[in-house]
């Protein structure tokens, strides 16, 4: 077998907290589909066949018992619970199931919705024998205002710098704001090996990774690395360049440690001399202008490929949230109108709209640029703009909804007039109650 | 009446048949006469017996069909009477004058025993015929000639279909045999320069794996990461393609399991086929992968029944590192040591692009302390020479490196030229990277000793004298060259007139060649099909 799959869906959605109090993060619904659907359909697409999944009790009880939340993947999937505590972090979890683990493994996080080649990622892992192959992406820039958010501020969010070499493929440098205090310095062995390097900071990581399954024995033997993005990548690219991983000498004990560890990290296949053989022989260098051969000797490698065109995001943050929910139903042939849902024919429903299954619309409505829920219910001359609603939602008769975010089982009061308003889990509006978040 | 009409249709068709058994062929008029013959004597015994009149028609239709299949395969064979090589006679035609001369022979017996004789002898031959045709028939590979059955009758050799890309019945056959096999096919990319457009033309940005599912399960990772590291150019080379080759399979050796009911040396080998297919749709094979893969067919092929599989998988990873040691690591020793006598202090050597086998005998001459200097030609698109620069400079060899179009300004310095070569072919023609020939036809015009340097796991049985008929196309895309930010030939596909041709191979006469070295000793090139024929007897 050539990977496995494994999909981390113990996140907490500490981003959103709006909408993750009550519904776990991997159970949002976008276009009527919960967000772990995503990730599971790309690996079904591409022909994974299992695929591990790490999640919560409550996520796992979700997934079998609630019908209109169960993904519907044919892949089998083997489910693994953790602790819902918070303190396990994607590296914590890896070292968990370590047994089940028997060959190179492709992470993926549970918030990823894109429309990538995949094999653009796996055929950097497998050509250049990678450690770490991952993929990033264009950030876009979200230009929607977001419900339940006074004006137009924005949090800072620290930057990631990224450096790759000219080809634009392998990963030389990556760091984050919060680490660099007085600025960014550069290794000078980086540089001697690359001269040029173009550093980007518009990337947004999409959380998929493919790993070497020497990486994960590593993590079983360093157990102070408890995240894959914030400390196993960054360890891994640095790393690519340390000088103790290419020498020989064996100093004192607490080297001596980490060079068993390193070693374990450079541990690749067996046959080793026949693919140095061939390396040897082979007439291909992937830089000129030094004596160096290929990959400058180096055995720990990592690639990144980055997308420029196509779809990728990650539902962390509400407005991402928000724009997965427009983009969305361009990843699935459903017709967005579902078959099950009673619609009257008095009432206006756009095309980019998109009704769940078992609604009931009634007359006199407009639906535009919208999402409405499974087994919601909108009474008659209620005008929903721009905005989701989820699962099991009433909405009285001449409501105004404008870009909002109703959660599940919310009941919306006759003649309410919302504008850009996050109304909770379960909440009750009262009818006749006009609120524009804009305002503040 | 009807006697003499037989006795007419007997001495006419006995005519004919003589004339077939001489090997002439039909003329229109003797056909015909043939037929009328066939259709009274049809009449004659439909009185007798209704089983011998269709006997007679279905023996005389076999005839028939005998007699026209010599002529379509004679315009064939003249059509590619270039490339021809002796081969199999069409089954049928072997057959058609067998059963004629015995009746011939025997004129004294009455004709009725002897019609009944000759239907007897030919429904054997048919049913032997049948049983033959049964059997799947695989053309025969390419340059390997088989007994011809009649020398009279001229034949056809079938072709590879990887020279035949513009036939679109060989291209259908190729996408059901790789539907079968369930590999992806490649699709030919751009606009092919016409004298070429009998051979594949891929692109790299377009590679196999994008219709393969991920976790690829019906071609092992081994495998798909070989074709992937083939199609990108990352293992490049003779030696290394072999090696790289070996390497995987004995990886796929390693992970095989015997289903129940199959015999490893029957199942191994179909196992092996639809892996080749893909490697071959990656990145076509080279001389050298196709004499290994013969070599480990050959040793599958060989394991007895009665062996266990874990002694059968040793016993083959064995033979794997065997033919890496004997034929190329100490082949190039062996070479290196021939060669070394052949450089003296002093010498001005030139190289052509990266050669793994001339970069060795370099470094090791430079060993033992011979005082030479190296003139590294080089040339677009691949630029293989920097690389076979940086191996020698890294070493201490003062290098000198110019591009192939100063070739003959810098010859009148040169002393020797050392050339790789990607496989010696029978006839004693040398293929190598494109450019090699016109630096052996300079070196000729200046009478510089041109020496080539090939281990003899790389001679091949093809005959070539041209670089059209079976070469190799690499991506076009590969000539554009970015230049102070300005892509000339970015839009080359909208210009109807213009075509990107990049070809990979080229061969050298024997002419241009004064020696050969290999680690039998070194040779002239004429002996190439000595050593072949050395090697099938010892195999």
């Amino acid at each position: 077998m050539e990977l496995q799959a494994v999909l981390m869906a113990a996140g907490g959605g500490s981003r959103m907290t709006d909408l993750t109090y009550s519904t776990p993060k991997p159970m949002l619904p976008v276009g009527n589909k919960p967000l772990m659907w995503y990730p599971l359909n790309l690996l079904e697409r591409v022909g994974f066949e299992e695929v591990i999944v790490i999640t919560t009790k409550e996520v796992q009880k979700m997934m079998s018992t609630d019908p209109k939340m169960k993904p519907d993947v044919k892949m089998k999937m083997e489910v693994v619970c953790v602790p819902e505590d918070g303190d396990m972090g994607t590296a914590d979890a890896l070292r968990h199931i370590q047994q089940k683990i028997k060959t190179d493994i492709l992470v993926v996080s549970c918030d990823l919705i894109t429309d990538v080649a995949l094999h653009e990622v796996v055929d950097l892992f497998r050509a250049h024998n990678a450690t770490l192959a991952m993929l990033m992406s264009k950030a876009y820039e979200f230009t929607e205002t977001v419900p339940g958010q006074k004006g137009k501020k924005r949090t800072a969010e620290q930057r990631d710098f990224v450096g790759v070499d000219q080809s634009g493929k392998r990963l030389l440098f990556m760091a984050n704001e919060a680490d660099l205090e007085d600025g960014l310095s550069v290794r000078k062995s980086i540089i001697r090996k690359h001269p040029r390097m173009h550093i980007k900071t518009g990337l947004v990581d999409a959380h998929l990774y493919c790993l070497k399954k020497a990486v994960v024995d590593f993590l079983t033997e360093n157990k102070s690395i408890s995240s894959i993005r914030g400390e196993l990548v960054p360890y891994l690219v640095r790393k690519q360049f340390s000088n103790a991983v290419n020498s020989q000498k064996v100093k004192d004990d607490s080297e001596d440690q980490t060079q068993k560890n390193n070693e374990k990290l450079l541990i690749s296949s067996r046959d080793e001399s026949l693919l140095q053989l061939a390396q040897e022989r082979s007439c291909w260098n992937d830089h000129r202008g030094d004596m160096c051969e290929a990959y400058h000797g180096g055995k720990l490698r990592c690639y990144v490929h980055i997308m420029d065109q196509g779809l990728c995001y990650r539902v962390n943050t509400l407005a991402a949230y928000i724009e997965a929910n427009r983009q969305a139903p361009k990843l699935f042939d459903e017709p967005p109108v579902h078959s099950s849902a009673a619609i009257s024919e008095r009432c206006q429903v756009g095309s980019d709209s998109i009704i769940g299954a078992q609604c009931q619309i009634a007359d006199k409505t407009s639906i535009k640029r919208s999402t409405i829920g499974v087994s919601s219910t909108v009474k008659e001359r209620v005008k929903v703009t721009n905005s989701i609603v989820m699962h099991g939602v009433t909405i009285e008769e001449g409501c105004n909804i404008q870009g909002s975010v109703i959660c599940s089982n919310a009941i919306i009061g006759r003649g309410a007039d919302l504008k850009y308003c996050l109304v909770g889990n379960g909440q009750r509006i009262e009818p006749e109650v006009s609120r524009d978040q804009r305002m503040g | 009446m009807a006697d003499s009409g037989v006795t007419d249709g007997f001495e006419k068709t006995g005519g004919i048949e003589r004339a077939k058994s001489e090997g002439k062929e039909l003329t229109k008029e003797e056909k015909q006469r043939l037929r009328k013959e066939k259709k009274q004597q049809k009449k004659n015994k439909e009185k007798k017996d209704d089983r011998a009149s269709q006997e007679s028609g279905r023996e005389k239709q076999g005839v028939s069909s005998a007699a026209s299949a010599p002529q379509p395969s004679a315009q064939s064979a003249a059509q590619k009477a270039p490339s021809a090589v002796p081969a199999p006679v069409p089954v049928p035609a072997s057959e058609a004058p067998a059963p004629a001369p015995a009746p011939a022979d025997k004129p004294a017996k009455s004709k009725a025993e002897l019609k009944a004789e000759r239907r007897a002898r030919q429904e054997a031959e048919r049913a032997s015929k049948q049983g033959k045709k049964g059997d799947p028939g695989q053309p025969g590979a390419a340059g390997k000639p088989k007994a011809p059955a009649s020398e009279l009758q001229p034949v056809v050799k079938r072709l590879p279909e990887h020279i035949q890309v513009d036939n679109p019945d060989v291209l259908k056959k190729l996408a059901k045999k790789l539907e079968r096999q369930q590999i992806p096919l490649r699709l030919d990319y751009g606009y092919k320069v016409s004298l070429f457009s009998h051979l594949h033309q891929y692109s790299r940005k377009a590679p196999l794996t994008q219709q393969l599912s991920i976790p690829s399960t019906v071609i092992h990772p081994a495998i798909v990461r070989l074709g992937l590291q083939y199609s990108q150019g990352i293992v490049a080379g003779s030696n290394a393609r072999s090696v790289a080759l070996l390497h995987a399979f004995r990886q796929v050796i390693r992970d095989y399991t015997t289903p129940p009911n199959e015999e490893l040396s029957r199942d191994l080998v179909n196992r092996l086929k639809p892996y080749i297919s893909f490697l071959n749709q990656c990145r076509p094979l080279s001389a050298s992968m196709g004499n290994a893969i013969k070599y480990i067919k050959k040793e599958i092929s060989n394991i007895p029944s009665q062996c266990k599989e874990e002694e059968a998988k040793s016993k083959l990873l064995h033979c794997i590192e065997w033919y890496i040691k004997e034929k190329i690591i100490l082949a190039a020793k062996a070479i290196a040591e021939s060669s070394i006598e052949k450089i003296s202090d002093g010498d001005v050597i030139l190289i052509y692009g990266c050669s793994s086998l001339v970069n060795h005998i370099l470094c090791e001459a430079f060993e033992k302390s011979r005082k030479f200097r190296v003139i590294v030609v080089d040339s677009r698109p691949r630029l293989e020479g920097r690389e076979a620069l940086r191996r020698l400079v890294q070493r201490g060899i003062s290098c000198t490196y110019v591009l192939i179009s100063a070739v003959s300004y810098i010859l009148p310095e040169v002393s020797k030229v050392f050339l790789g070569a990607h496989a010696l072919l029978a006839n004693g023609y040398v293929m190598s990277r494109v450019g090699t020939s016109q630096i052996a036809l300079v070196a000729k015009a200046f009478n510089v000793p041109v020496l080539v340097c090939c281990e003899t796991y790389k001679f091949c049985e093809r005959v070539q004298t041209d670089s059209f008929v079976s070469n190799e196309l690499d991506d076009p895309d590969d000539l554009i060259v970015t230049r102070k930010g300005r892509t000339q030939l970015e839009n080359w596909q909208q210009e109807p007139s213009l075509g990107l041709l990049n070809l990979v191979y080229d061969v050298t006469p024997p002419d241009f060649v004064d020696l050969v070295i290999t680690e039998l000793g070194m040779i002239p090139c004429t002996s190439v099909p000595v050593v072949l024929r050395v090697k099938n007897v010892d195999q």
